[in-house]
């Protein structure tokens, strides 16, 4: 039990995706203007990130043995066409989830974080359990960090900054001090 | 002319267009990796070898892709590069693969690798498509080495492993650290801005001298 609670905290704040592992960028500087947009688009990335874990699991225990060469490519097919069938799924039985993170979904289907919770979690030989409570750790933990840059770029917004450091490169420096702060989060297991 | 037009393919991806400094693409291997220089390159050299290899074989059989699951074919495409580059550098270089660790297979995830197979060689013959691919993944690996280098000077006070301040140099050990990847990337960026306002500013000042002239 212990174990199932560091492995959670470590994947949330810790080593957190985002700012410690820089994966899954390309959302966390696209779409993290608007608070909502980013809590939606955390939400539908916990939720393959879960799809994910139980997948790797399964090819890990049962295909991957007789041919580990092909791990690269089966995790791609098979992450992607799962997260394609469980999206029409959810468009038929709940329209209403639907609207809420469908739109992410295909968006989001291999992206860094999502292939990189797979191998992190492979080469770290976790077993189902604890896999997928990695990921849930994992999808919590990038829509935290996603939530808090999308409010801190709400609020710049409206302040009066140089024309020169608008856009990018501004963000890019919010995210570094965002990540010098979850450094803080490092020590937390020193004696662990 | 037609060496006219594989040069323009070439230098685009070098400077005017670069994937990194100008697109914002490729991000997450670009800061990951880039705390050292020798890692900067061993992964620049990957997503080297990855582009132009996917970039060959697409462009060859872009006739006989079909146009509904080309996506699919380009990602099976550049996976089986990925998986050809991680076992190479883990045969040539181990100490190095295991430093990078899983952000070899990650290449895959690399969406210029993909946006330049959607855009570009899927469209144009083989000559301008590895051009495009060559000067892209030049670009990609010079932004890589030039991040890798700033960081690990600073950082370490050291390149490629020699020292190069002396003793009293005081290391600025966030710069290896993440938050230093994000740091820099944004100062770089603001150059960038900086470079390109001042070009503007140039453009219309000639634009306005003329307008005066005539």
């Amino acid at each position: 039990m212990d174990n199932l609670a560091w492995i959670f905290i470590s994947a949330l704040l810790v080593n957190n995706f985002v700012l410690t592992y820089f994966l899954g960028l390309c959302p966390f500087l696209g779409v993290s203007n608007s608070l909502e947009t980013s809590a939606r688009l955390g939400l539908a990335t916990t939720f393959v990130m879960l799809v994910t874990a139980l997948c790797a699991w399964v090819l890990n225990t049962y295909v991957l043995i007789y041919a580990p060469y092909l791990r690269l490519i089966c995790f791609i097919v098979v992450i992607a066409s799962t997260v394609q069938f469980i999206e029409m799924l959810i468009k038929k039985l709940s329209p209403a989830l639907f609207r809420a993170m469908g739109i992410f979904l295909p968006l989001i289907t291999t992206n860094c974080a999502i292939l990189g919770l797979a191998i992190f979690a492979t080469n770290r030989g976790y077993g189902f359990v604890e896999g997928i409570v990695y990921a849930l750790g994992a999808g919590i933990g990038f829509t935290l960090a996603l939530v808090l840059l999308a409010g801190l770029r709400e609020e710049s917004e409206l302040s009066n900054i140089p024309r020169l450091m608008k856009g990018t490169a501004m963000n890019l420096i919010i995210a570094g001090v965002l990540s010098m702060a979850f450094m803080g989060f490092a020590g937390l297991f020193s004696s662990a | 002319m037609k060496k006219n037009e594989s040069y323009e393919e070439f230098i685009k991806g070098i400077w005017r267009d670069n994937p990194v400094f100008v697109q914002v693409l490729g991000m997450c291997p670009m800061l990951a990796v880039t705390n050292s220089a020798i890692n900067a390159i061993a992964m620049g050299m990957a997503t080297f070898f990855v582009l132009v290899g996917s970039s060959f074989l697409v462009s060859s059989f872009r006739s006989w892709i079909p146009k509904q699951v080309r996506i699919s074919c380009f990602i099976i495409i550049i996976a089986t590069f990925v998986t050809v580059a991680d076992y190479t550098l883990l045969a040539l270089v181990p100490k190095v693969h295991k430093e990078l660790g899983a952000f070899i297979p990650l290449i895959v995830a690399n969406c210029m690798i993909l946006g330049r197979q959607e855009a570009f060689s899927s469209r144009y013959p083989v000559r301008l498509a590895v051009m495009d691919a060559i000067g892209m993944a030049g670009g990609f690996l010079l932004a890589l080495f030039s991040l890798g280098a700033i960081r690990e000077i600073l950082g370490d006070g050291a390149l490629f492993g020699f020292d190069l301040f002396g003793e009293n140099f005081e290391p600025w050990v966030i710069m290896i650290l993440p938050p230093g990847g994000f740091l820099t990337l944004g100062v770089i960026l603001l150059f960038f801005n900086w470079f390109r306002f001042k070009k503007d500013e140039f453009l219309a000042e000639v634009a306005a001298a003329e307008r005066g002239g005539n």
